[in-house]
């Protein structure tokens, strides 16, 4: 065993995942503020965090939650947000294929855009690294912070007059990760065509004006792609 | 714990769906740390659909927030969520910071509330 080795890789991923936190911290408070708008309370608030730790998600779920839409659209539409993740695991797991499958389980839980991120290019560039434990440093981290930040939000937002209007904070938080993801053409027709087909069926029944918004973005980028090639 | 409960009871509709996202939410990451040597990374039919579903679902998310349609243009435009958005998006193009973004569009959309369209 590396005794000393364990800490060093640890805290190096406590430290360079640390920056992210001020993206990471109002994302967090805003997810509170969310469920409190949502009607629902702090058991809630945790409950989904830890079992649910996906933002996004999260964000998205209570917003239909709170407009009482049906439990399979409320579903459905988290989990068409979260699929990206499965490009994340599939990019991660030859890192991990060395660990017992209790170890991958745990470090699976905690998989998020911005661990793996930080890992896989940390992984490239510095191959003495004990994957795991830098990996756990970072992804640990933003767990924290998740829940503390979720936490603190839920108080906020029962505290704060609702002109104030705290929840317009969650477009924005989506506003800040959505530019970068338009990174080319395909891309972003993807983006401009989900964005205005949820506009327009806005008020379709079920509340399914996002999942058709994003299928119909995910086909026009698609289609971009096909016609470029 | 009690407090647990007693949400559990007042809201077991919210309860059912962090459940069932949260499982499936964890079956996506597991996937393929646990599949891995058994399956061989993403099959490309699979891979290119992905691509787009960040900017597809984010925008989807977004512009509902900022943008309802009303029967004028001038009413749909002139609207201080969507001018807020557009502040905090130029932010998040040049700046690409989460916190910059936020605190713009939350300063833009409270300056046309409280003293614009006042």
């Amino acid at each position: 065993m590396r005794g000393p080795a364990l800490d060093e890789d640890l805290l190096a991923g406590v430290r360079d995942v640390s920056p992210l936190m001020l993206g990471v911290a109002p994302f967090a408070l805003v997810a509170g503020i969310a469920t409190v708008d949502a009607g629902l309370g702090l058991a809630e608030a945790v409950g989904m965090s830890v079992i649910v730790f996906a933002g996004a998600s999260q964000l998205a779920a209570l917003e239909l939650l709170g407009e009482n839409a049906p439990l399979a659209v409320v579903v459905g539409t988290a989990v068409v947000i979260n699929l990206r993740m499965l490009m994340y695991s599939a990019s991660i797991a030859p890192h991990f294929a060395d660990y017992g499958r209790r170890l991958r389980a745990g470090l699976a839980y905690l998989l998020t855009d911005q661990a793996y991120a930080l890992s896989v290019a940390e992984f490239d560039e510095n191959p003495d690294r004990s994957r795991w434990r830098y990996y756990l440093g970072a992804a640990a981290s933003l767990w924290v912070v998740w829940q503390i930040g979720t936490v603190a939000g839920v108080v906020l937002g029962a505290g704060v007059p609702d002109a104030w209007g705290l929840t317009f904070a969650v477009p924005l938080v989506f506003l800040a990760l959505l530019v970068p993801a338009m990174k080319d053409r395909p891309t972003t027709v993807a983006g401009v065509a989900g964005g205005a087909v949820a506009v327009v069926a806005a008020g379709l029944p079920l509340n399914l004006g996002l999942l058709v918004g994003a299928l119909c973005g995910i086909a026009a980028g698609l289609v971009t792609e096909v016609r470029a090639s | 714990m009690t407090g647990a409960l007693a949400g559990l009871v007042a809201s077991p509709r919210a309860w059912v769906a962090i459940v069932i996202i949260g499982v499936v939410t964890y079956g996506i990451r597991l996937s393929f740390i646990h599949l891995f040597g058994r399956i061989d990374g993403v099959p490309t039919r699979v891979q290119r659909p992905l691509r787009y579903v960040p900017p597809a679902v984010l925008a989807a998310l977004v512009l509902p927030d900022l943008v309802t349609l009303r029967p004028s243009v001038a009413a749909t435009l002139l609207d201080e969520r969507l001018i807020a958005g557009a502040v905090a998006g130029a932010v998040a193009w040049r700046t690409e910071n989460v916190f910059a973004t936020i605190a713009t569009g939350m300063v833009t959309l409270w300056l046309f509330r409280f003293v614009v369209f006042a």
